[in-house]
């Protein structure tokens, strides 16, 4: 089932959840909805489900306008944060719950529920847990059983809200890749919600992200992270370095480096320079020179801060560790840096006055947290 | 067991990571007050307890045994008191059941949905708690009384709501209100509404999932209730004297049998009287004690997430 939103609004208070969003979803398609607290991603999924009403717009499921259907009638699978199983019920109870609540003829007999529920149980892989209480499992077993509850009702479509938030990280991982199989495996429209920019990278076909009540871009995961189309999307997803440069004849001067681009800007620019697309050159070609601060080997990755020569401003530096210059690197080295690839932007006022940080950059893998308040 | 003490007391950081898992001894040496101070506190404890709570009920019985078994058997046959029992359980089998769904209402009306004033109904809900029970019998005599607003209404009607069973119902339904939405309220604000949603979007009708997953989850908090709602309507003195006019063999619940009898300096009758109330009381939390202990399982389970 596709979904069709369209210009949609909703305000609590004096507080914008929504400002006019617009999205289509293919049939069948995985789409995250990625942003930081507060930007609407929760309250856009709640509408679809019909929990929170909109204050304008509409909702379409295929071709039908579901904007004034009731929760029931919407027929999507729903999994919250928190599972929110019923405790009181057996695993198996908590499935059937959604055949067993159906009106009269259409409510399936007592055996074919439980044969249901002990299918979709090892669809999601806990075959032999029927009889279990939801006290008794593990969140990530919680957070399965909620799933298969969702599916029983075979909805038009799911929705998870951050449905791994509160799990720890090992079993947040496995449980992306085991959603990812399930999904192929049932090809329900699926929609998540998540402030981790990994998850939708990793999980999602589509990902929208999206800023205080608007949908900052929308694309797939190469997209996004490859052209971000705002200053915030190259913020959000991933780490940025910010240069103040000048477009001129649609050459982009940085200090006497002068670089070709596609840009239709003139005048300052905000350039947005990704830490790996910052590249150590030989001394000898065009290039900023720069001297390294500090180094950091974490696995597979040499991260490094420069300071620039010219402006004194601190960037980041990403090599992998298989490269020569990386090996040589240490504080106090002197380097030149050719930023190979960058996304420019109109000079914003605020913009200029953000700097990197100025002693040690959160150089340890988990840069997550720190991204997902932003 | 020594070695373990001594190290406690050299080491201290290292106390922390024995507590709990460390012998008895060793941990009383690190976190607890000196036996003195222990003994003090538990013997004041006790003693308070013995006086305040054990000693009154104790007294009660003996009381009402004073005269022998015989004076007590004839005291509680007598018709007044066989009538005032009647009378108190009728208003507790009306009020109850009426405070449990005027409670659970009022508790999924505030936990369950954001609107305004909230805070000032929650208030109302406690005035009970906070007027006290003789005004709020007052204010019953003033409305529905003979001279009150809506009693010549009711007297044309040949409906006696004051000095009658219907005010004692009203005035008991007042002062216990509060009892069971009190309880239920702190309950199912933590618990939440996400339940309650995803009972919807399973498809479940607004009476289903109360029925199936709200009620369910508040059953214990809600038999807690009204066992203390069914007490305190049992017990009920100060609202139900102004309006029940005490009338012997009429208008008359338990306790205020008892204080006729008192007033009339037939003690032994009033303590027998007052025993079978306390045996009442007694009996009420026998009964929540039998039931905590029968589901234990459940309730655990019930408050574990």
């Amino acid at each position: 089932m596709d979904i069709t939103i369209k210009n949609v609004r909703k305000t609590f208070a004096d507080f914008p959840a929504l400002a006019g969003v617009d999205l289509h979803i293919e049939s069948g398609e995985l789409i995250a909805l990625l942003g930081p607290s507060g930007s609407g991603k929760t309250t856009l999924l709640r509408a679809l489900a019909g929990l929170e009403p909109i204050d304008a717009g509409q909702i379409l499921f295929g071709a039908t306008d579901a904007t004034n259907l009731s929760v029931q009638e919407r027929k999507v699978g729903f999994v919250f944060q928190h599972y929110a199983l019923f405790k009181h019920m057996t695993v198996a109870d908590n499935i059937a719950f959604g055949l067993s609540v159906r009106d009269g003829k259409t409510r399936p007999t007592t055996a074919e529920q439980k044969r249901r529920a002990i299918e979709l149980l090892e669809l999601v892989q806990l075959k032999g847990l029927e009889k279990r209480y939801p006290s008794q499992l593990s969140g990530g077993q919680k957070q399965r059983v909620a799933l298969a509850r969702a599916l029983a009702i075979e909805p038009r479509v799911l929705l998870l809200d951050e449905p791994f938030g509160a799990l720890d990280a090992k079993v947040r991982k496995d449980l992306r890749r085991w959603l990812r199989e399930l999904h192929e495996k049932t090809g329900v429209t699926t929609v998540f919600v998540t402030h981790d920019q990994e998850e939708a990278l990793e999980l999602a076909d589509r990902v929208v992200v999206m800023s205080k009540g608007r949908i900052e871009q929308v694309g797939t995961t190469a997209e996004v992270y490859e052209k971000p189309a705002t200053p915030f999307v190259f913020d959000f997803l991933g780490s940025v370095n910010l240069l103040a440069g000048d477009v001129q004849q649609g050459k982009l001067k940085l200090n006497g480096l002068s670089l070709p681009t596609d840009t239709k800007l003139s005048g300052p620019v905000d350039v947005y320079v990704r830490p790996h697309d910052l590249r150590l050159v030989e001394p000898t070609s065009d290039g900023l020179d720069a001297q390294i601060n500090f180094v950091q080997r974490t696995g597979p990755l040499v991260k490094a801060v420069a300071k620039l020569a010219y402006d004194d401003s601190k960037v980041d530096i990403e090599l992998g560790h298989l490269d020569p210059m990386a090996l040589s690197l240490k504080p106090g080295t002197q380097v030149r840096l050719l930023p190979v690839s960058f996304g420019l932007f109109a000079r914003m006022p605020h913009a200029a006055v953000q700097t990197l940080p100025d002693v040690v950059p959160n150089a340890v893998p988990e840069q997550r947290g720190d991204r997902a308040r932003g | 067991m020594s070695l373990g003490k001594d190290q406690s007391l050299q080491d201290p950081p290292a106390i922390p990571a024995e507590f709990g898992s460390g012998p008895l001894q060793r941990r009383n040496a690190a976190i607890t007050e000196p036996a003195w101070v222990r003994w003090l506190l538990i013997a004041i404890a006790l003693g308070f307890l013995s006086l305040f709570l054990l000693l009154p009920l104790a007294a009660v019985f003996t009381e009402a045994l004073r005269d022998g078994w015989g004076t007590y058997l004839t005291a509680l046959a007598e018709p007044d008191a066989y009538s005032a029992l009647k009378l108190t359980l009728l208003a507790a089998a009306i009020a109850v059941p009426l405070n449990l769904v005027f409670g659970v209402a009022a508790a999924w009306c505030i936990t369950k949905f954001e609107f305004r004033g909230k805070q000032l109904l929650i208030s109302l809900i406690d005035l009970p708690f906070s007027v006290s029970p003789v005004v709020a019998g007052l204010v019953y005599v003033q409305i529905f009384g003979a001279h009150g607003w809506a009693g010549p209404w009711f007297a044309e009607h040949d409906i006696k709501v004051i000095f009658a069973v219907p005010g004692i119902a009203l005035a008991t339904i007042f002062v216990t209100f509060p009892f069971i939405a009190r309880e239920l309220i702190p309950l199912m604000q933590e618990q939440g509404t996400d339940d309650e949603q995803a009972a919807l979007t399973l498809g479940a009708s607004g009476f289903k999932t109360f029925w199936r997953v709200t009620l369910p989850n508040i059953k214990w908090g809600l038999l807690y209730g009204v066992l203390l709602c069914n007490a305190r309507a049992f017990g009920e003195f100060g609202a139900v004297s102004v309006v029940s006019g005490h009338i012997r063999g009429q208008t008359n619940t338990l306790p205020l049998h008892i204080e006729i009898l008192y007033n009339e300096y037939a003690f032994a009758a009033a303590f027998a009287v007052a025993s079978l109330l306390a045996g009442l009381a007694l009996l009420t939390l026998l009964l929540k004690s039998i039931l905590e202990w029968r589901y234990a399982d459940q309730l655990a389970a019930s408050r574990r997430h």
